[in-house]
């Protein structure tokens, strides 16, 4: 398997804001390394504040890192230029719901990264979009609906579609299933498994809960306060964790799935 | 659209649908829409129905009674005035003038505000705060006055109060628009729009501006009742429009002068300027509510 993205010594320090009243909030992500192959998933696990979402937007080039490097397939990305980031690295948010643009129908919201992106034209466009939407399995008769007509599970088909319109070879997953019931929650676990086997793509979760990771995941990555805690093989840190705060963590978790 | 359609009656409303079924279901909306529309209808059609020349002078009927009168005439549906001018032609130019007018300001003020607005809430640092809170302290004093201020110092006419009054509207949308973006520049999918690469021109016509509508509406209507109101209100000073001018505001302060003989003199423009802006707000509620509500329903 080839290596699809490396990051390197990627660290982020929050500038300390001037002024009298502004509290001085200094987050730090100190200097994370890891490697991605093609058609391979990695789960960025952690606690709250852990830095689980920061480095996710480093890595879409929300935020810009203050050191370090990411490679895409041996090619160095700019912090700078997020067109070619965005071809290539997508994201989808946490909620989808706020993602989505309230006045805009579905054939705009998905329009806009092609009009910016590409050199389609109309009616290719408009092709790319219908093919799109009956990947995610919408419809495409959906591209004249708003955000407040579509479900949940629909919303979140819907920022997965705008995350694989661009055909990117990675995709950054901030806690997608946070806010779903079970139900639809693994029907999207199950569609973004088909999408990736049949893609090849590379996947990047964040979240937390551990029962998703262990199901799709094919390594972890353990962070704390900002630090890279552990990484290694799912089926390895679940059975043989190696620091304490993993052990908390796979513990907890066991102790509620497991029958008293 | 796939090659054939199955559901050959299935249609896929516009947004303006949505947003005319929305409006439709409020019947005082509806009814403003009617009225407004009957304004509109004046201003744009005007002379082609007035049956006199406004500032015509018949030297045989002066001060002739409203038709429903005993000894009024059908010749003068609304009367004529203390120097023999039909009073339905002049209402009639009236409107045309002082609501023409005041769309054509609301529309200059609009698009001169919002731009300002835009770039007031897309930059940030000292450019912005300085555009801001410049406009604030305007904002605090009442359009009208400010109106007055300018108009005494570029002298008393039309043309001047025009110039007056639009500059006396664009505060409001500078400041409400500057809100605006600010609010949703900081939500989700405005990052997300980024990501895809968009730059703030991009941003703000195809991510910002199909969300401000509401706003636009709101404020447009409140600044073209505004306008009527300071129009009418400069005219009637003697400060905008003058005398043989067929404006609502200088025919009311001219018929005071016969009011105790002729009360429909003052009665008629002046139920002219409040139907006006009764329709005007009520269109613009109905407006908002529809608008509104598309998005939630």
């Amino acid at each position: 398997m080839t290596t699809l993205l490396r990051v390197e010594d990627l660290e982020f320090k929050q500038k300390p804001k001037r002024g009298f009243f502004k509290k001085q909030s200094k987050f730090t992500l100190s200097k994370v390394s890891f490697e991605l192959n093609a058609g391979e998933t990695l789960a960025i696990l952690g606690e709250n504040g852990s830095g689980k979402s920061l480095l996710g937007k480093l890595l879409v080039g929300a935020e810009v890192p203050s050191g370090g490097h990411i490679y895409l397939n041996g090619q160095k990305l700019s912090p700078y230029n997020l067109k070619q980031r965005c071809l290539n690295i997508r994201m989808v948010f946490q909620h989808s719901n706020e993602s989505l643009n309230p006045g805009i129908n579905v054939a705009k919201i998905l329009g806009n990264p092609l009009i910016l992106n590409t050199k389609l034209n109309a009616s290719e466009r408009q092709k790319k979009i219908e093919d799109t939407l009956k990947l995610v399995g919408l419809l495409p008769d959906h591209m004249f609906f708003y955000r407040h007509m579509l479900s949940d599970g629909q919303r979140q088909r819907l920022a997965l579609a705008k995350a694989l319109i661009l055909d990117p070879q990675v995709i950054v997953a901030d806690e997608p299933f946070a806010a779903l019931d079970p139900s639809v929650r693994s029907q999207t676990i199950n569609l973004i498994m088909k999408l990736q086997k049949d893609l090849g793509l590379g996947f990047i979760f964040i979240s937390h809960n551990l029962g998703i990771i262990r199901h799709i995941s094919d390594r972890v990555l353990i962070m704390q306060d900002g630090n890279l805690v552990e990484t290694g093989k799912t089926d390895v840190i679940f059975n043989w964790p190696k620091s304490e705060y993993t052990e908390k963590l796979i513990k907890s978790h066991q102790s509620l799935i497991t029958p008293r | 659209m796939p090659k054939f359609n199955i559901y050959q009656e299935e249609i896929h409303p516009s947004p303006l649908m949505h947003t005319w079924w929305e409006f439709r279901k409020s019947h005082i909306a509806v009814l403003g829409l009617w009225i407004f529309a009957f304004f509109v209808f004046l201003v744009i059609f005007g002379p082609l129905i007035a049956p006199f020349d406004p500032l015509l002078q018949n030297p045989n009927a002066f001060l002739v009674k409203p038709s429903w009168d005993v000894s009024g005439s059908i010749r003068h549906l609304f009367g004529t005035d203390s120097i023999g001018r039909d009073l339905l032609s002049r209402l009639i130019y009236g409107c045309r003038l002082t609501l023409g007018i005041s769309l054509l300001l609301v529309v200059l003020a609009m698009l001169v505000g919002v731009a300002l607005g835009a770039v007031a809430g897309l930059t940030q640092g000292v450019r912005s705060s300085v555009l801001n809170h410049l406009l604030d302290s305007i904002l605090a004093i009442p359009t009208l006055l400010i109106a007055i201020v300018i108009v005494g110092i570029l002298g008393v006419g039309l043309v001047n109060s025009m110039w007056a009054i639009s500059l006396a509207l664009i505060p409001q949308f500078v400041h409400n628009t500057r809100e605006v973006v600010r609010t949703e520049m900081a939500k989700e999918y405005v990052l997300a729009a980024k990501l895809d690469g968009a730059k703030n021109t991009h941003l703000f016509f195809y991510s910002i501006l199909p969300n401000m509508y509401e706003m636009l509406v709101v404020q447009g209507t409140m600044a073209l009742s505004i306008a009527i109101l300071d129009i009418s209100a400069l005219g009637f000073l003697g400060l905008g429009a003058q005398a043989p001018a067929p404006e609502l505001g200088t025919m009311l302060s001219e018929g005071l002068r016969v009011a105790y003989k002729s009360p429909w003199s003052i009665a008629l423009p002046g139920s002219a300027i409040f139907l006006m802006v009764l329709s005007v707000n009520v269109v613009g509620d109905g407006l908002r509510s529809a608008l509104r509500n598309r998005l939630q329903r």
